[in-house]
């Protein structure tokens, strides 16, 4: 499967909906939106990896690379995730310490909610 | 003797080509279903890390994979023709990849939004249980292996 990718903006929170596969080929696209996003002035960002099929060290590098470019403007990134085949690869890489890794959307904005 | 062989040119989007066979052969083999996702990620991660190398080095040269079928166990080798870099020339002197592979010195070592070859090297070593890195000046090899049902491809 192929990468697709979406987004929309819900009370300064920008939700960015992936799905298929994040690797080697598909990563850019995501890098490329990832920027796009925060050069236009989102710097809170969760993305949703619920549909996400495949993930390697290419999509964790792009995740990394918005972590760090929002943090630039103290903004977040963070993460839903509850597939275990997703998780395994950021429990290997010691990336569950790094990311806020939320069980669902709602859950991620009920926090975002609080830390404002 | 490799059960299957099989070469590809230096393109990111033939990458989830060679995961796809690899884990088809897998479950053909006896791979146990719980290990099928493993055996995907660390192939993929093993010619993600070819592909970029050659890019950099070889563009013209493909990429060989072998998939065995061995004494129970389902073993993959990725061999490239790129020079191989300080860190995997790092991994020679050593005894393998580094041993923060499940630590969170891991990630410390992940540059802003770009593969670094030896970070996936280490997610292979987390992946299967037997991995064995080859650097040389011609290139770079990774075996890596699981178990396998022991009937495997030779009656399927």
């Amino acid at each position: 499967m192929d990468l697709k990718l979406d987004h929309h903006t819900e009370d300064r929170l920008t939700i960015v909906e992936v799905e298929g596969e994040i690797d080697v080929y598909t990563a850019p696209r995501l890098r490329e939106l990832l920027i796009d996003l925060v050069n236009k002035g989102n710097f809170h960002l969760l993305v949703n990896m619920e549909k996400v099929d495949f993930l390697d060290s290419t999509g964790l590098g792009v995740l990394v690379g918005g972590l760090k470019r929002v943090r630039a403007h103290d903004g977040s990134l963070e993460l839903v995730c509850t597939q275990e085949r997703i998780l395994k690869i950021f429990r290997i890489t010691g990336l569950t310490k790094v990311f806020g890794i939320y069980a669902s959307v709602e859950e991620a904005k009920e926090a975002h909610g609080r830390d404002k | 003797m490799a059960t299957v062989e099989l070469t590809f040119s230096a393109l990111p989007a033939h990458v989830r080509t060679a995961r796809l066979v690899a884990t088809a052969i897998a479950r053909r083999t006896g791979v146990a279903e719980a290990l099928l996702d493993e055996v995907r990620l660390a192939v993929g991660e093993a010619c993600s890390r070819a592909v970029e190398a050659h890019r950099v080095h070889c563009p013209g040269e493909p990429i060989r994979i072998e998939l065995c079928d061995e004494s129970g166990r389902f073993e993959v080798t990725v061999t490239d023709s790129a020079p191989s870099d300080d860190l995997e020339q790092a991994y020679k002197d050593e005894d393998g990849p580094p041993a923060a592979v499940n630590g969170t010195a891991l990630a410390s070592l992940l540059p802003a939004d770009t593969l670094m070859s030896g970070f996936g090297i280490a997610v292979i070593a987390a992946l299967a249980d037997d991995v064995e890195v080859y650097p040389s000046a011609k290139g770079l090899r990774i075996r890596m292996s699981w178990p396998a049902a022991t009937t495997g491809l030779a009656t399927a």
